[in-house]
């Protein structure tokens, strides 16, 4: 049930961010949603793109230094408290999040959370077993 | 294996006497020939006479870097030009360039010092030589190509540079040894592994790798990614080239200095008093059998300590331990001698660092600050920011605690750090004193 993304390792520079979309540009990688972190002297770009093995063998030729991780994408209920009663849920499982973005596609009427589980597995099941809907990864790649 | 047996194997007492002979003659050539060791010799009120033993070295005084460049170019010849065969010069990235000149027999010496040192790390007449050292006016190229020649072996003359036709070189012509700097031996293997060619592949079995100080985390990196085994070659073009000291094989610690042709001392660069083995200090190298540019008690400004033991492979020749820094690239950071070599050995010991890395040495508000810009490598990335922050914290807590200096870790993108085809340019000092 989990998703890719995919995570680059960017020295905070002028013009590295747009060397990465130029790559995936050219080589027709589609980006679904996207995330950027950063400190004083470097910042960690994650994405969520069509098309994985793709995007990280076209930027390691590019020299960036690329890995991927397992994520989890949720249906959050597009109204006050969506995001909430989820966190919530977590909460009381004791399992931590170590992130989390907005995906930029609705699944239906609800909005779309891209999750870092430091327990990526017991999240799935408590979530499911409350009823919140996890998107599989190949069904998330082409919203 | 040992190319000289004679000579390498030979006694104490037999070789400290063919030292003495030695010596004793050179000291009279250049009293004769050479102003400049004339009027210091004489200003210190010793003459060749006075020079009876080993021990009557230690009453000579020093030559320095700075004797040689006052006599640039040619002052410190000993013979006229009509016997030199040969001319070298030294890099003027601090000053003059120094110039050294070789007759004949000195060039005949050399290679013999070469050749020695090729066999004590591992190379036979039936091996290939890949020698990456550069060609011209630095001694590296032609002190292993001739040393190479000597054994019989066969040389690729590739010299330094074009890193992508070397791989192709090293891929076609199966060379078994390679010869070059530490740190270009890590961007072949760089550049290597971008063109898809493994060094599992290849026919090395092993380097001779010198021209800059590198540690022993160093050496286990490049045995690991070149799939060889690595000595480590000393030398410096003042005193002849490569080939003064090697390692041998079945030890790989410290080098041999060939003492039949050098005598070596080791002495507090403060004071100039001469240490006992085991302390370390300033290599001073006294040359004995050379023509054309000999030096007496020269001050080679490399830190290093001397180890009398016997060694497991049959030399008797004394061994120099790694060098471990220089006098003049001592940094002092707040008041804390550091070399950094040291810094290198707390960097390589850290899982996930990648051997490329360059120190950045700032004054700010009076204060001296040290910036070590770390390539991160693939094995240590993270897509957690405080991952990698920790990353980052660790190395700077290492090196807390083993200098007491506070440093700034930034993490590098992969080859962002600037490459040198020979020598690595490791420290920028920017501070205006």
């Amino acid at each position: 049930m989990q998703a890719e993304q995919i995570s680059i390792f960017l020295e905070n520079k002028a013009g590295r961010l747009s060397e990465v979309t130029g790559i995936l540009s050219e080589n027709g990688v589609n980006i679904r949603a996207l995330a950027l972190a950063d400190t004083t002297d470097f910042g960690v770009l994650r994405l969520i793109v069509d098309d994985n093995s793709k995007a990280e063998q076209v930027l390691k030729q590019g020299g960036f230094t690329v890995r991927k991780t397992k994520v989890v994408a949720v249906e959050v209920q597009d109204q006050p408290g969506g995001l909430h009663s989820i966190l919530d849920i977590l909460h009381r499982a004791e399992i931590n999040v170590e992130y989390m973005y907005a995906f930029v596609r609705q699944s239906g009427n609800n909005a779309v959370m891209i999750f870092r589980f430091d327990q990526p597995d017991e999240a799935i099941r408590v979530l499911s077993d409350n009823g919140i809907s996890v998107i599989k990864g190949a069904n998330l790649y082409s919203m | 294996m040992i190319y000289d047996i004679e000579y390498e194997t030979m006694p104490r007492e037999a070789l400290e006497s063919i030292q003495a002979r030695r010596l004793q003659a050179t000291v009279s050539r250049v009293y004769a020939t050479v102003p400049f060791y004339r009027n210091k010799f004489d200003e210190a009120g010793i003459g060749p006479g006075d020079i009876n033993s080993v021990s009557d070295l230690q009453r000579l005084p020093f030559t320095t870097k700075q004797d040689l460049r006052d006599n640039y170019p040619y002052g410190m010849f000993a013979v006229p030009m009509d016997n030199v065969v040969r001319i070298h010069a030294s890099s003027g990235t601090t000053g003059k360039p120094t110039v050294v000149g070789y007759t004949n027999r000195d060039i005949h010496t050399w290679a013999e010092l070469m050749a020695r040192s090729l066999a004590a790390g591992g190379a036979t007449r039936g091996d290939i030589v890949h020698n990456a050292y550069g060609y011209g006016l630095f001694t590296g190229g032609l002190g292993a190509h001739y040393g190479a020649e000597k054994l019989g072996a066969s040389v690729i003359p590739v010299s330094g540079g074009n890193t992508k036709r070397q791989v192709v070189i090293m891929r076609d012509f199966g060379p078994t040894v390679l010869t070059c700097t530490p740190s270009y031996s890590l961007h072949l293997a760089e550049a290597a592994e971008d063109m898809g060619v493994s060094f599992r592949d290849l026919n090395f079995k092993c380097g001779i790798f010198g021209a800059e100080p590198w540690s022993e985390n160093m050496r286990r990196e490049i045995e690991e990614k070149l799939n060889l085994t690595a000595v480590d070659i000393y030398g410096l073009s003042e005193v002849i080239g490569p080939g003064v000291a090697v390692e041998c094989q079945e030890a790989q610690a410290g080098l041999h200095i060939a003492e039949d042709h050098f005598i070596a001392e080791i002495i507090d660069p403060a004071t100039g008093e001469v240490l006992p083995h085991g302390e370390t200090g300033e290599l001073v190298l006294t040359s004995i059998t050379k023509e054309a540019f000999p030096v007496i008690r020269y001050r080679t400004r490399d830190i290093t300590s001397l180890n009398p033991e016997p060694c497991v492979c049959g030399r008797t020749m004394i061994r120099m331990n790694k060098i471990s820094g220089r006098t003049d690239d001592m940094l002092i950071i707040r008041g804390v001698n550091v070399f950094p070599s040291q810094i290198e050995s707390v960097l390589m010991e850290i899982e996930g660092v990648e051997p490329h890395y360059q120190m950045e040495i700032d004054r700010k508000d009076n204060l001296d600050t040290l910036t070590i810009r770390v390539e991160v490598s693939q094995s240590a990335f993270s897509d957690e920011v405080k991952e990698l922050q920790r990353f980052e914290d660790r190395i700077a807590n290492e090196i807390k605690e083993l200098f007491g200096i506070s440093a700034v870790v930034k993490l590098a993108e992969p080859k962002t750090i600037a490459r040198s085809e020979g020598k690595a340019a490791r420290v920028i000092d920017r501070r205006e004193i």
